[in-house]
Parts: C-alpha cells; sequence; structure tokens
C-alpha cells in the first residue's frame, strides 16, 4: 500500500469533520452538566434521566414509532406492487407515463405534497392524527420503495418465474413462492428506507398531524423554537446511537453473506 | 425399413405427439415463425438446429406456452393446446439459464413441481429421491443451487423438469455453459436418461454436433421456416439444400451447368479449362440446369500420383493444412484459385506426413462421394 501524501491527509481530515463535527459536538454536549449548551460544566447523565421522565417526548416518540411502522409497511406492499406491475406486467397504454408518474414524488418539493395532503384530508373531511400522518407518509415513502424494488426487479432473472409457472404454480403462486423470497433483500431494504423517511420527516407530517397526534421530529423542532435544551441533545444522541448500530448490522450482514457465498461457490468449484 | 428401428415418422398410421399446423408468429413487424407445419411423435428425441434468430426458441416458448401462435394451432396428444396456459400443460421445460431457485435446496428444487401438484407427502420423497438417483446427485440433495458446480446444476435443471413425468420435455440449449469434455459426456447421459424414461424431447441448439449426437430426427431452421426435417445421417449425407449442407459440418460447394450423361448420371462443367466433373444424382436436373455440387471433406482423396481409378481427379496445391490432432484438413488450391478442402486420418505420427505445404498433389473423389443440389 502506498503512504498517505499530505494531501490527501488533509482532505480526509477536512471532509470527515465537515461531516461529523456538528454531530461530535452535539453528543459531547448532551453529557453536559450545565443547563447551559454552549457552556462546559463536566460531565452528567443527568439530561438522559430527564428525558425518561419527560411524558411529552415519549407521546411523541411512541406516535413516531407506530407511524414509522404502519406506513412503511403500508408503503412496501404498495411500492412492491407498483414495482412489479410496472417492471413485469405486459405493455399497456400509458405505461412509461406511468412509470415516470411514480417517481415524481421523489422531486416533488416536500411542501408541497404536505400542502396538497392537507387540502385533500381538509377536503374529505377526515380528522388529522395517527392516522393522516401515515397515510401522508405511505404516500411519499411508497415511490422510494417502488424505485428499489423496480430496480432488483429489473436485474431478476425472468426465466424463474417462467420456470415456476412451468412447474405448475399460478402466477400468484410464483410471485409467493419464487419472486418474493428472492427479492425480500430488496423489499426488506425499501421497508427500512420508508421507516427511516417517516421517523425524520418533519415538514410532510407537519401538515398532516392534529392536535391528537404530534411526532418526535415535530416536537422537537417546536421545542427548540424556544431555546435549545440539553435533553434535545440527550435525545438526537440516542437517534444517532440507533442509526448507528442498524447501519453497521446491516452492513456486517450483507458483508457476512457475500463472504459466504463465496465461499460456498470456491467449494463447488472444488467439488466439480 | 426392419420393424426394429425406431422412426415412427415414416409409418402413416403413427398418431404424433405434437403437431404444428400452419403456425405463424408474429412479434409486431417480424415474422418469427413463418406458416410452419411439423409433426414431433412419441419417444422422439427431436433438435431444432439454427442459427440464432431463426425462429427455434419461439417454437419451444410456444410449446410451453409462454408465446402463443399469431395464426394456426398447436395440438399435443391430439388436444389443441393454445388455449391452455403453462401451468396446465403436461410440458416441463429445461432452461439455458437452468433457471434454479436460489432460495430452496436442491431437493426443494426437484420436489418443487411435485409439491405444487398436491400429491402425498411420502410419493413426492421417493420421486425426488428416484430423480437424484437418475441424475446422480444423491450427495449434493441438500446444498443450494450456488453450493455446486455448473455440470451439477444442470443435472439438477434435468431432474427438476423430468420430476412431474411430463409427457414432452423441452430443452433450451442443455448443454450451452459446459465446457466441451464435459458437454460430450452429458449428451449420452441425456440420451441414456432420455431411453429410461421414454419422455419425448425436444432440445433446442445452435450446436450442429450436439443436434446429430443426440437427436433421432434433426429440424434445420432459417429465418423462421424448415429446411429440412430428417434423421442426422440423412442430413449429413443428403442435405436437400446448399443452406443444410453448409450449416451441418464442413462442405465443399462447386457451382457449375448439369448434363445428363445417363440415367440419374450428370456431369458437371465448373471451369473452361478443367474437365468436368462426374456425379449420381437420384434428384433430376435439367440439361444446362445450375446446380452446386456438395462434397464433404473427408470423402475427398489426396495423393501424390494421379490416381487410375477415379471418377473426379483435380491437380492443384496445398494452401494450407489445419492439424487438429486426431485428423487434418488440407486447404488445396487448384490453377484456378478454387479452394477444396480435404480431410484425412492422421494413422500415422505428424514427422511422417507424406505432404507439406507448396506441394503439389492430386485430389480426387468417386462419383458418388458428392451430392447434387440446385440451390
Amino acid at each position: 500500500m502506498t503512504r498517505l501524501s499530505w494531501f490527501n491527509v488533509t482532505s480526509l481530515t477536512l471532509g470527515f469533520a465537515f461531516l461529523y463535527l456538528p454531530m461530535v459536538i452535539l453528543v459531547i454536549f448532551s453529557f453536559n452538566e450545565s443547563r447551559l449548551v454552549t457552556v462546559w460544566a463536566g460531565f452528567s447523565t443527568k439530561w438522559y434521566g430527564e428525558l425518561l421522565g419527560n411524558e411529552a417526548f415519549l407521546d411523541a416518540a411512541w406516535v413516531t414509532l407506530k407511524v414509522a411502522v404502519f406506513s412503511s409497511t403500508l408503503a412496501t406492499v404498495l411500492g412492491t406492487m407498483a414495482a412489479y406491475v410496472l417492471v413485469r406486467g405486459r405493455r399497456f397504454p400509458g405505461r412509461t407515463l406511468f412509470s415516470g408518474m411514480i417517481y415524481a414524488p421523489l422531486v416533488m418539493p416536500e411542501v408541497i405534497t404536505g400542502l396538497s395532503l392537507l387540502l385533500l384530508f381538509i377536503g374529505i373531511g377526515l380528522d388529522r392524527g395517527v392516522m393522516t400522518i401515515v397515510l401522508a407518509h405511505t404516500t411519499f415513502a411508497m415511490c422510494y420503495v417502488s424505485v428499489v424494488v423496480s430496480s432488483r426487479l429489473m436485474t431478476f432473472d425472468r426465466s424463474l418465474e417462467e420456470a415456476a409457472l412451468d412447474l405448475g404454480c399460478s402466477p400468484f403462486e410464483a410471485f409467493r413462492l419464487v419472486t418474493l423470497p428472492i427479492i425480500a433483500p430488496a423489499v426488506i431494504s425499501g421497508w427500512l428506507l420508508a421507516f427511516t423517511l417517516s421517523l425524520d420527516d418533519l415538514v410532510i407530517a407537519s401538515f398532516a398531524a392534529g392536535p391528537s397526534a404530534t411526532t418526535l421530529p415535530i416536537k422537537i423542532f417546536s421545542a427548540v423554537r424556544l431555546g435549545v435544551s440539553p435533553e434535545i441533545n440527550a435525545l438526537s444522541t440516542i437517534m444517532i446511537a440507533i442509526v448507528t448500530v442498524g447501519v453497521i448490522t446491516a452492513s456486517l450482514i450483507s458483508k457476512q453473506n457475500a463472504v459466504r457465498q463465496q465461499r460456498d461457490e470456491q467449494t463447488a468449484a472444488r467439488t466439480a | 425399413m426392419p420393424a426394429s428401428v425406431f422412426a415412427p415418422w415414416n409409418d402413416p398410421s403413427e398418431k404424433p405427439l405434437i403437431r404444428f399446423r400452419n403456425v405463424t408468429k408474429r412479434f409486431g413487424d417480424f415474422t418469427a415463425i413463418d406458416d410452419l407445419s411439423l409433426d414431433i411423435f412419441e419417444r422422439e428425441f427431436f433438435a431444432l438446429l439454427g442459427p440464432s434468430g431463426c425462429g427455434k426458441t419461439t417454437m419451444m416458448r410456444m410449446l410451453a406456452g409462454f408465446e402463443s401462435p399469431s395464426d394456426g394451432s398447436i395440438e399435443l396428444a391430439g388436444q389443441d393446446i393454445v388455449s391452455v396456459p403453462p401451468n396446465k400443460r403436461a410440458v416441463n421445460m429445461m432452461f439455458q439459464s437452468y433457471a434454479l431457485f436460489p432460495h430452496l435446496t436442491i431437493w426443494d428444487n426437484i420436489a418443487f413441481g411435485l409439491r405444487r401438484d398436491k400429491r402425498p407427502k411420502l410419493d413426492i420423497a421417493d420421486r425426488v429421491e428416484e430423480m437424484l438417483k437418475l441424475t446422480r446427485l444423491e450427495k449434493f440433495a441438500r446444498r443450494k443451487p450456488h453450493q455446486i458446480s455448473g455440470g451439477q446444476r444442470q443435472r439438477v435443471a434435468l431432474a427438476r423438469s423430468l420430476a412431474k413425468a411430463p409427457k414432452l420435455l423441452l430443452l433450451d440449449e442443455p448443454l450451452g455453459a459446459l465446457d466441451k469434455k464435459l458437454r460430450q459426456d452429458t449428451q449420452f447421459e441425456l440420451m441414456d436418461i432420455q431411453e429410461k424414461t421414454g419422455t419425448t424431447f425436444v432440445i433446442v441448439t445452435h450446436d450442429q454436433e450436439e443436434a446429430m449426437t443426440v437427436a433421432s430426427r434433426v429440424a434445420v431452421m432459417d429465418e423462421g421456416r424448415l429446411i429440412q426435417v430428417a434423421t442426422p445421417d440423412a442430413i449429413y449425407e443428403a442435405p436437400n439444400s446448399v443452406y443444410v449442407a453448409d450449416f451441418i459440418g464442413d462442405v465443399n460447394i462447386i457451382a457449375g451447368i448439369a448434363s445428363s450423361t445417363g440415367p440419374g448420371r450428370y456431369k458437371i462443367a465448373w471451369r473452361e479449362d478443367q474437365a468436368p466433373f462426374v456425379a449420381m444424382s437420384d434428384k433430376p436436373f435439367s440439361e444446362g440446369a445450375e446446380c452446386y455440387l456438395a462434397i464433404r471433406p473427408e470423402k475427398v482423396q489426396i495423393s501424390a500420383q494421379k490416381p487410375d481409378e477415379a471418377a473426379n481427379t483435380v491437380q492443384g496445391t496445398v494452401l494450407d493444412i489445419a492439424y487438429l490432432g486426431n485428423i487434418s484438413t488440407y486447404i488445396v488450391e487448384l490453377a484456378n484459385g478454387t479452394q477444396i478442402k480435404a480431410q484425412i486420418a492422421n494413422t500415422r505420427r505428424i514427422s511422417n506426413r507424406s505432404f507439406t505445404w507448396e506441394d503439389t498433389v492430386w485430389l480426387s473423389w468417386s462419383d458418388t462421394a458428392g451430392i447434387l443440389l440446385d440451390g
């Protein structure tokens, strides 16, 4: 391996500092003894303790979790169905238009998505609460799922489905017994994507939420407007920890799979 | 023909298992299959042979039910199957990519079709074991497809498609992914299995050697039409057109003008400065008709002196020698630039070879060695 030049070291340091310095500061100050966010007064975990006693935050966290689970599950079902039809279906008039339209929400400003959903909910007289947030999040997360799943389906060997049909499966059985198990990793990562999107969405949720239900991002945002408290730092640190653990676990699992598959193929080559 | 020879296509009372009747298949403006009729009989090992894009795969996909003809009908055992979906047909297919289910073990792959029939568990287990034994895969039953080699995967694909005991098994370029040695072994294995199970096999291939080895009959296709349907030896020894002669094996084609010299006997004027060739032909040619004389290289003898007894002799110089181990192909250029290939079995060690580059040699062949074609 060649040694890193000074130029490389500098650019690496600058890049990582740019990405992670704000988060590091946030984590450090979550362990601050002082109530003042910007003045260091010694190490303490008391804000984590206080966080556990804060009913409003806990309620919001519970609502956020419920919304994320329901909306990502719904979005995964709908998004997978849409992807399947658009990739696999026979050509039908307007297919190109449909596949374009499913990606439109990806580039649509969130404010517009939120506002249009709000108008719809008011128009049909739906009371804003957990249900409307779930619907709103499903709407915008669905297209992310469908992008992930359809890119997997495009590289999927179609003869596998034909083999299933040939061996006596009905088209639905072929999907359930062959296609779905094989594309499952893509479906799961679609679900995870939808779940995280729902967890940290602020704009759309603030349009769709009502007085009966507030999500964590809304809660944090409104709390910050009254002044940043160390409690918020603690809460954010917990969220960073959860995300980090999730990302590391996911990459470890996929790396392990790759290694195992490689080993299996080598074994196969030897016994051939 | 003696009764013991398997040749149901010559028996008018025999009912075909598959009958294509005036089948046409169009994809948009492109005609993949052009008004094609064909009968395939029970227990046959039938090969569809042709270059890529000739429509052979489309024929197979129509039999499996993945495509339906634009016109005409396809019958299986006397029943029109055009409207029957693939999962309701007593036809199974072995895919070119093998299409093994990667998430299932070898055992479950083979059991997959049986389970769809809702057979009793014990029956399924028996049948799977039987298939594993037939394809010599017992050791690998618990492995996943990516844990076995290419040749083993090929056998799993075969076992899976045979498990349901279909009336008809379709094989789409089944040996394309195997190396040459393994391919030859597998060809004999396929023939053996076909004989043991008595299933009708239809194989699609672009490899003429493979078709010749395994098939009871070969259909040579081009541009959606059948050019010739016959047994491998008939296709090789008596091709009906220059296309078939050229597609199957190596051949020298000499264009000329035919004139009759006796019953079934013709002389072919091919160059003004050379003596005409003589050839026998069952097919009549009118006086002065354009014709092509096709001679296989192994039927051309090569010698240093002019042979006395041969019907056709011509002199030339050795232009090139292709040494293939068991045989050598000599490319001999005649005085007027025509090149003729002659194949000699290498019965002697290479150092004792009688001819080398630039040698003047005589080529000769009998009057029955070549076949006279009209195009």
